[in-house]
C-alpha cells in the first residue's frame, strides 16, 4: 500500500509535497480551480447591483458580500497553486472557455429581489456543497472550504433578511421577490450536478475523498433545508410535485430540467458569453498595469543588487 | 501562460502572544504590495496584528521521502518527558 | 480544532484565533455626545457634513464601479474595501447632518436631487483607465487625510470622532494610492505616460479642493470645521515627494490653475451645488431601485 493509499484509507490529509497519483493530481485541481471560478464568476450577478442598493446599509452588505467572493476565489487558487497549478495559466483556462464554473451564474439578475434570493438559495445550496468539503482529502483546499464557510456563515443570512424585510413591505416587493424565487429555484437544485445515475466522476472522487456526498444526496438535503423557510418566509416554491414524504421522511420533489443544465454548462446558458467577456476585457486591460507593476519591481531589485 | 508576478506565503499573527500562523498565499509584483494585499485578502475580518510575506520560492522545506530519517528519531526519547519521572505523591511542587 | 470532523469545527468558536478569524467589532461613535456646541450653527454643521459626506459616497461609487473589473483580483479587493471604508464616512457624516435636518442617512443618499449634492467635482469624474483612477484616488484621499488630520481636534465631538476613526483609514488609502503611482510612473515607458495624462487630467480640478466656501469659513472661525485654503501646503509636499518618486514631477502646468465646465467660475462649483453630468449619471444610477419602489423597506 503506498503511503498515499495508506493516507487516505486512515482518513489523514494529503499535503502539497506528497506523492499523490497523477490523476489525483490532476482532479483535484480541476476541482478547486472550477470552484475558484465559480467565485470569481460569481461576483458578477450581485455586483451589478453594489451602485443602485436602495439603502446604503444594504450597499454595504452587498459590496462585502461580493468582495468576499473575490477572497474566496484568491484562497482556492491558493490551494491549486500548491498543486502545481498557475493562477495565470488557470485565469486563461477560465477567459478562453477551456475551464468551466456553476452553471448557476449564467442566470440574469432582474431585481434587487435576487440580491435576497441568490444569498438564501444559491448560497444556501452552496453551504451544502461546501461544508462537506471541509473533509477534503486534500489539506490545502480542506483549509480554504473551512475559513471559506466561516466567512459566508453571513452571506445566506444577510439573503434571508433582505427577503423577510421586503415581505413586510408593499405588494410591489412581495411580487418582486416571489418573481424572483420562481426564477432561481430550479437553477439552484441544479447546483448539485447531473443525479448519481449520469455523474461519471462522483465514485472515483469518493474514492479518493474528494467527494463526501453524492449529488443527489446533497440535493435532498438541501430541499428539506429549504422547504420550512419558505414557509416562515410566505413565498411559494414553483414545484407541483413538492410535497412531505412521511414515510421516507424527505421531502419529495420534481425533477430539475437536466437537459437546460447541460446546456447551460456547455455555455449555451443566458450570460455565458457576457460573464465570460467581462473577465476577459478585465484581464485585457489590466495588463499594462501589471507588467509595469513587474517592471518597478524589477527596477528595485536591481538597484538592491 | 506563467502569471506576471510571482507567488508569496502569507502568515498572519492573530493577536499579540501567538505565532504568526501560515494562512495561505497570493500573487503580487514586490513586498509592499504583497503586504497590502495581504491586509486586504486576510484580515478582511479583524484578523491580525502583524503580516509576514516570503516569497514562496524561497521557502525551503523538508522532503516528505526523508520523513522517517528526519523526525522518527525523536519518537524514543520518552526521557524527555516529564511524566517519565516517578516522584512520590507527597512531593509538593514538582 | 479537528480536521476530521468538519461540522465541529464549523462550530468550535474557541479556536478561531488558530485561523485568525476576527472578532471584536465596536461602534466608533459609541458614547460620543451628539449636541451641537453652543455658538455652533446648526444648519452650517449640517452643510458641512454634506460636504464631507457627499465627497465620500459619490467616491465610493466610482469605486464600486470597479468591481468585477480591476486589473488583478488582489486589487479587486483592495479597491472594494477603499470604498467600504469611504461608504462608511459617508454614513457617519450623513446621519451627523440628518441629526441636525431630521432625516436619515437614506433620505440624504436616495432623495435628494442633483442641486442639493455638496460634493467637489472631482469625485463625481467617471475613470477613463486605471491610471486615472488612481491619479484621482491619490489626489483626492491625500486631501481628505490632511484635513481629517484637523478635524480630529473639532469642537464638534461627533465630527472629531468620526475624524479619527477616518485618519486611520484614509492613511492606507494614501499609501495604496501613492504606490500605484509610483509603479505606473516608474514602470513601462507606456504606464509612465498613461500615469502623466491621468496627472495632468485631475491636477486642475483640484483647485476646487482648496477654495474656501462661506460655510467652511464660519465654521473654521468657531473650532468646528477646517479652512481648506491652509491644505494647499502639506497636499504638495506629499504631491510632490511621491510624483518625485514616480519621476512625474515637476508636473506640466502652473500650480493653482485651474479649468471649468462652462457656466462656473471661481468659487462657484459642487460646494454649492453645480455639478458636472458626471454626476446626474450617478445620481440615476444609484437611487434607481430606492426611487423605483415608493415606500419600499430594505
Amino acid at each position: 500500500m503506498s503511503a498515499f493509499d495508506e493516507a487516505i484509507a486512515r482518513d489523514q490529509r494529503v499535503e502539497p509535497a506528497d506523492d499523490m497519483p497523477e490523476g489525483y493530481r490532476k482532479t483535484m485541481i480541476r476541482q478547486i480551480a472550477q470552484h475558484a471560478h465559480s467565485e470569481i464568476i460569481g461576483m458578477q450577478p450581485e455586483g451589478e447591483w453594489i451602485t443602485r442598493a436602495p439603502t446604503l446599509r444594504r450597499k454595504a452588505i452587498l459590496l462585502a458580500k461580493v468582495q468576499d467572493e473575490a477572497g474566496h476565489g484568491l484562497y482556492l487558487y491558493s490551494a491549486a497553486e500548491t498543486l502545481g497549478a498557475d493562477r495565470g495559466d488557470l485565469t486563461r483556462r477560465l477567459i478562453e472557455g477551456r475551464q468551466k464554473y456553476s452553471s448557476i451564474f449564467n442566470y440574469p439578475t432582474l431585481s434587487f429581489a435576487d440580491v435576497g434570493v441568490i444569498g438564501w438559495l444559491v448560497d444556501g445550496a452552496a453551504i451544502c456543497n461546501q461544508v462537506p468539503l471541509c473533509r477534503s482529502s486534500y489539506g490545502p483546499y480542506a483549509r480554504a472550504m473551512i475559513r471559506i464557510c466561516k466567512e459566508e456563515s453571513f452571506h445566506q443570512r444577510q439573503g434571508y433578511e433582505l427577503l423577510l424585510t421586503m415581505m413586510r413591505g408593499t405588494d410591489a416587493q412581495r411580487a418582486m421577490v416571489q418573481e424572483s424565487v420562481d426564477r432561481w429555484w430550479w437553477p439552484s437544485l441544479m447546483m448539485f450536478g447531473p443525479p448519481d445515475a449520469d455523474s461519471p466522476n462522483t465514485a472515483q472522487s469518493m474514492a479518493w475523498k474528494i467527494k463526501r456526498h453524492t449529488n443527489d444526496e446533497l440535493r435532498q438535503r438541501f430541499v428539506d433545508m429549504t422547504v420550512p423557510q419558505a414557509e416562515a418566509l410566505g413565498v411559494t416554491l414553483p414545484d407541483p410535485e413538492l410535497r412531505f414524504d412521511a414515510e421516507r421522511g424527505h421531502y419529495h420533489f420534481g425533477q430539475p430540467d437536466f437537459e437546460e443544465l447541460r446546456r447551460v454548462i456547455s455555455g449555451g446558458g443566458p450570460m455565458n458569453e457576457q460573464r465570460i467577456a467581462r473577465r476577459r476585457q478585465a484581464d485585457e486591460d489590466g495588463a499594462w498595469v501589471r507588467e509595469a507593476a513587474a517592471a518597478h519591481a524589477a527596477k528595485l531589485a536591481e538597484v538592491a543588487r | 501562460m506563467r502569471h506576471e508576478w510571482p507567488l508569496f506565503e502569507v502568515f498572519v499573527r492573530a493577536k499579540r502572544g501567538l505565532n504568526h500562523v501560515h494562512v495561505g498565499s497570493l500573487r503580487a509584483a514586490d513586498h509592499e504590495m504583497a503586504l497590502h494585499h495581504a491586509r486586504d485578502l486576510y484580515t478582511r475580518r479583524n484578523e491580525g496584528v502583524s503580516i509576514w510575506v516570503v516569497r514562496s520560492d524561497q521557502v525551503a522545506t523538508t522532503d516528505p521521502g526523508e520523513k522517517e530519517s528526519f523526525f522518527e528519531p525523536s519518537g524514543d526519547k520518552v526521557y524527555r518527558h516529564p511524566t517519565h519521572y516517578t516522584i512520590p505523591e507527597s512531593v509538593p511542587h514538582i | 480544532m479537528s480536521f476530521d470532523d468538519a461540522y465541529q469545527a464549523l462550530t468550535d468558536h474557541d479556536d478561531d484565533a488558530r485561523w485568525a478569524y476576527g472578532t471584536g467589532f465596536t461602534d466608533p461613535l459609541a458614547g460620543v455626545p451628539s449636541e451641537v456646541p453652543p455658538e455652533v450653527d446648526a444648519a452650517d454643521l449640517a452643510s458641512y457634513c454634506l460636504m464631507l459626506g457627499d465627497d465620500a459616497l459619490i467616491l465610493s461609487h466610482r469605486l464600486q464601479e470597479w468591481v468585477t473589473r480591476a486589473p488583478e483580483l488582489e486589487d479587486e479587493l483592495a479597491l472594494a474595501n477603499i470604498a467600504l471604508d469611504l461608504l462608511g464616512q459617508a454614513r457617519l457624516l450623513l446621519t451627523r447632518a440628518g441629526q441636525v435636518l431630521e432625516c436619515s442617512e437614506d433620505d440624504l443618499a436616495f432623495r435628494r436631487d442633483t442641486t442639493d449634492f455638496r460634493n467637489v467635482c472631482l469625485a463625481e469624474r467617471a475613470d477613463g483607465d486605471f491610471a486615472a483612477l488612481i491619479a484621482r484616488l491619490f489626489v483626492l484621499v491625500s486631501w481628505r487625510l490632511a484635513a481629517f488630520d484637523r478635524l480630529t481636534g473639532s469642537r464638534d465631538a461627533m465630527l472629531a470622532a468620526i475624524a479619527a476613526k477616518g485618519v486611520k483609514e484614509l492613511t492606507y488609502h494614501r499609501d495604496y494610492a501613492a504606490q500605484w503611482v509610483v509603479r505606473l510612473g516608474d514602470g513601462t515607458a507606456l504606464s509612465h505616460d498613461r500615469m502623466a495624462t491621468a496627472i495632468s487630467a485631475v491636477m486642475p480640478a483640484t483647485a476646487e479642493l482648496f477654495e474656501t466656501h462661506p460655510v467652511e469659513e464660519r465654521l473654521a472661525a468657531t473650532g468646528v470645521a477646517v479652512d481648506p485654503a491652509s491644505l494647499r501646503h502639506e497636499f504638495n509636499a506629499v504631491l510632490s515627494e511621491v510624483l518625485t518618486a514616480a519621476r512625474l514631477w515637476p508636473v506640466p502646468f502652473a500650480a493653482g490653475t485651474a479649468t471649468y465646465p462652462p457656466g462656473r467660475h471661481r468659487g462657484s462649483g459642487g460646494r454649492d451645488g453645480l455639478h458636472t453630468a458626471g454626476l446626474t449619471g450617478v445620481l440615476v444610477e444609484m437611487q434607481s431601485v430606492a426611487r423605483a419602489v415608493p415606500g419600499g423597506v430594505w
